[in-house]
């Protein structure tokens, strides 16, 4: 019963190379590796545009001078260069945030992994999602135009100028809750039943079970979701830019107005600055340090990632 | 005395109480998130609802604000969409497909692409607009302040979005497929393209709306790019100067530090039209995923 | 919905009668084509061999079964007939393995050729996600199949027997069918590309009895045609439709390492009346599971 409208997977034997060489293959093959390049590419060029202009930088002011100075001005002229106060400025808010992230976005991660029923949590999960989509420069406009002045001046009576870091902080605080709360609740979630069960046997309550079983054992996770949100609290830009002003401000007050690094960014690259001017170079200096430093906190937040996921699976 | 011969007693009520406060306080975490959100989308909606109208999005921008329009900053905005689509979709889902189907993880090289990917997802989106200034706007490719410039800045950074839930929805295809159309003669190409990638198009389309719902609500790296903020024409060519919603917001909010009445209106209208674009492209990723999810 | 065409019938293990009359009486009879030719093959995924020791020869049109306890090497030895082995990195093979007297490992031979001409059915019924016509025709679109896709894909499905079950319905997902069915599918998928062998990897360990009893009769038809290779771990089955069984079994080395190596390859019922090694007996006979 030869099938004579076939012509390959005949049932004799001939020989068993390939026709050509299979190169369309290869080919293929080179193209997708040239695909996956581009993003180690991308880590590159990040990397030397930064490098590149922030040892220029560094050839006109002194690194110590930089990393140490208290005054930021450095569109005077003579301007001072003393990043010091961005890097207040870019902690102090952060600090805010994580005061008010890290309780409201723990505290979620624990109700969610441990007391919602299946239905809450279907319908909390998508409510924190939308959270973590709005985009930061509406979290801005929310922060200086009723944050400030219907919460912070009108309900809570407190002393703060229109533009001020502790607006700032608030809503930065909540705009990095739902990625705390979620990596965090990750890690919750993958605890083993067993460890809670072996707890409530011996006649423990639900709060003792998640706080003194989970969450200890969920540590390296929660540790990760903490300092990812730091990460992303640090390198933000239009909040503390809206919010907070222009100004560098070496103070710890938050009531006054501040400048991070990422804002300082923001508010002097406007497309027009002139390559090669020390306006230019400024840019990258503080890049540079903004890259950097949420460079170290990410590689911190894998390590701890890596921590908990290799414990339980 | 032996334990069992004592009848159980209800937990002490301090503990009780203890227990509800603890319960009482974790769900007020969630109000508080959920209550912040209610109370911005109320007043966005309150600021902006009025002067969101035909007249909003079909006028330019002026110096006069009740002329004021975002009809530059709409069609600005679905420009560098494109842009950033075309970019990240053959790109993206190529180096998911080599990181799944090709890639050996014992190779050091392999593993570096993906700790860089890694990476990559968290880096400030400030910075990618300092890339994109040195490398895309002057530098080597010089493009200028255009809106291909913009489009493959915001296409940058979102690229990692797209490679992992591309990565994910791969994966999700089982070995069995492979092996079931390797078994009859098929090379790997054959394979990927006629049945792994079929098969994992929903997830990867999810992928990719939710890398632009991302881009679609970047400012700062627009900003260091240079778009403009006082544009009045729409992009006409790759070369264009162009502006977008989120910078034109921006703009807005600057001048209602001068001058509130007007504004303030414009900016809140612009971030409805934000918000309302975004909403949209989740719900079409939520229908995607329930319509065509594959269940093995 | 599928149509039971006899009444329900307890198969129980029947004497084999041997294909062709007239057998000299030697212990290991050479069939007059072999397909494949194996010699001291030996097959490793890491250090230490999975199974090793494996020569004997596949004779055409006959179905050969391979069997023993789980973890032996029956599938690893059977996944290197196809070379599917290539797939799992760091898998070696080493002997030889000749199939129409060609080295199947030499270095000119291109693997995704072998695998056109020896098919392969796996253990879980693995139907592509597609219509039951697409599933049929995808090798022959892949491999460039001339002729009316139709015709191809009409002729697959009968001599699957499951034409006229699904004749109504081709364009429907494959995913409806039942677990019987779906293997079904999956032989006539692979009887589209037209191979000179067919290998099947336990195919019924996932199927009741009834859909067991039609792929059976199914092997039997195609043996005439194709020729079969079937790992199996039910030995009923190897003594109802095979012509000539390789006994595999574990042995531990000094390390407490697993290794499978063949003890037996003989005629069926040979194997099963008059097992020349007492493993085997104590195998067949149901003293070792």
């Amino acid at each position: 019963m030869e099938a004579a409208t076939t012509t390959a997977g005949t049932r004799a034997a001939p020989t068993l190379g390939a026709a050509r060489r299979r190169w369309g293959e290869s080919l293929i093959k080179a193209l997708l590796i040239l695909a996956a390049l581009i993003s180690v590419l991308t880590t590159t060029g990040i990397v030397i545009a930064l490098l590149r202009e922030t040892i220029d930088f560094f050839s006109e002011v002194g690194v110590w001078e930089f990393l140490s100075g208290g005054k930021w001005t450095p569109l005077f002229e003579p301007g001072s260069f003393g990043v010091r106060p961005l890097v207040v400025g870019t902690f102090l808010v952060t600090g805010i945030a994580l005061l008010v992230a890290a309780p409201l976005g723990l505290g979620a991660a624990i109700y969610l992994s441990e007391y919602a029923k299946p239905r809450v949590r279907k319908t909390i999960k998508p409510i924190l999602e939308l959270l973590a989509g709005v985009p930061t420069i509406v979290f801005g406009y929310f922060a200086l135009t009723f944050f400030t002045p219907n919460v912070l001046q009108d309900l809570l009576h407190l002393k703060v100028d229109l533009f001020n870091a502790l607006a700032a902080g608030i809503i930065m605080g909540f705009m990095i809750l739902p990625t705390i709360a979620s990596v965090a609740e990750d890690a919750m979630s993958a605890v083993p039943q067993s460890l809670r069960e072996g707890a409530y046997g011996l006649g423990a309550s639900k709060l003792q079970v998640s706080v003194r079983v989970v969450f200890p054992a969920a540590l390296s996770g929660i540790v990760a979701a903490v300092v990812l949100g730091v990460s992303r609290a640090v390198g933000e830009t239009m909040i503390v830019l809206l919010a907070a002003g222009a100004v560098a401000n070496n103070s710890l007050n938050p009531s006054e107005p501040h400048q991070s690094l990422a804002a300082f960014i923001g508010a002097t690259a406007g497309g027009d600055t002139p390559t090669g001017s020390i306006e230019y170079k400024t840019i990258f200096a503080v890049g540079m340090l903004l890259f950097v430093i949420t460079l170290i906190m990410n590689l911190i937040s894998i390590r701890f990632v890596r921590k908990y996921r290799q414990v339980y699976e | 005395m032996n334990a069992q011969a004592q009848p159980i007693e209800t937990a002490a009520p301090s503990r009780r109480a203890k227990d509800t406060a603890f319960r009482v306080a974790l769900m007020a975490c969630l109000g508080l998130s959920i209550l912040l959100l209610g109370v911005l989308l109320y007043d966005v909606i309150k600021d902006g609802a009025g002067s969101l109208d035909w007249h909003f999005i079909s006028s330019f921008t002026s110096i006069s604000a009740d002329k004021a329009g975002a009809q530059a900053a709409i069609w600005g905005t679905i420009w560098l969409m494109g842009i950033c689509a075309v970019f990240i979709v053959p790109v993206g889902v190529a180096t998911a497909i080599y990181l799944e189907e090709y890639a050996d993880n014992d190779r050091w090289y392999n593993r570096l692409i993906e700790v860089n990917i890694q990476n990559l997802a968290a880096v400030p989106s400030v910075v990618y607009g300092i890339l994109g200034l040195a490398f895309l706007v002057r530098g080597p490719l010089a493009l200028g302040n255009t809106v291909l410039a913009g489009g493959l800045t915001l296409g940058l950074l979102v690229l990692p979005v797209v490679i992992i839930s591309g990565r994910e929805a791969i994966r999700a295809v089982p070995p069995s497929i492979r092996e079931g159309s390797m078994a009859l003669g098929a090379t790997q190409w054959q394979t990927i393209w006629r049945q792994v990638l079929p098969a994992s198009i929903p997830g990867i389309a999810t992928g990719v709306i939710l890398a632009l719902s991302r881009a679609i609500g970047e400012t700062a790296p627009l900003i260091v790019v240079g778009a403009a903020t006082v544009i009045a024409f729409n992009p006409e060519g790759l070369d264009s100067q162009f502006t977008a919603l989120p910078i034109q917001i921006f703009d807005w909010i600057n001048r209602a530090s001068n001058d509130v009445n007007n504004y303030k209106p414009l900016a809140a209208a612009a971030i409805l039209l934000l918000m309302i674009m975004l909403m949209l492209m989740n719900s079409i990723a939520i229908w995607l995923r329930n319509r065509y999810e594959q269940k093995w | 919905m599928e149509r039971v065409t006899e009444p329900q019938e307890i198969r129980t293990p029947r004497e084999v009668v041997p294909p062709t009359p007239d057998v000299a009486a030697a212990p290991e009879r050479k069939p007059r084509e072999a397909i494949f030719g194996l010699e001291d093959v030996q097959v490793s995924y890491g250090p230490k061999p999975a199974v090793r020791g494996v020569s004997f020869d596949i004779g055409k049109n006959e179905i050969t079964a391979l069997i023993g306890p789980s973890g032996c090497g029956k599938s690893t030895l059977i996944r290197c007939l196809n070379r599917m082995n290539d797939l799992i990195p760091g898998a070696r093979v080493e002997g030889k393995v000749r199939y129409h007297g060609q080295d199947l490992y030499g270095s000119e031979v291109d693997a995704v050729e072998v695998r056109k001409r020896i098919g392969m059915v796996f253990q879980k019924p693995n139907p592509f996600p597609k219509s039951i016509y697409d599933n049929i025709a995808f090798g022959p679109r892949v491999l460039g199949m001339k002729g009316s896709m139709d015709e191809i894909v009409e002729r697959a499905l009968k001599q699957g027997a499951l034409w006229d079950e699904v004749k109504d319905r081709l364009k429907t997902n494959a995913f409806g069918m039942s677990g019987g069915q779906q293997q079904r599918l999956c032989i006539a998928r692979c009887l589209a590309v037209n191979p000179d062998v067919i290998l099947m990897d336990e195919p019924c360990s996932a199927l009741d009895p009834i859909s067991t009893g039609k792929i059976e009769d199914l092997m039997m038809e195609l043996k005439q045609e194709y020729s079969i290779v079937i790992v199996t771990h039910n030995m009923q089955q190897a003594a109802r439709v095979s012509n000539k069984t390789a006994f595999f079994t574990v042995e531990l080395d000094d390390e407490e390492h697993r290794s499978g190596r063949v003890v037996e390859f003989d005629d069926t019922e040979k194997i099963f009346t008059n097992p020349g090694d007492p493993r085997t007996e104590a195998y067949v006979t149901g003293k070792v599971g």
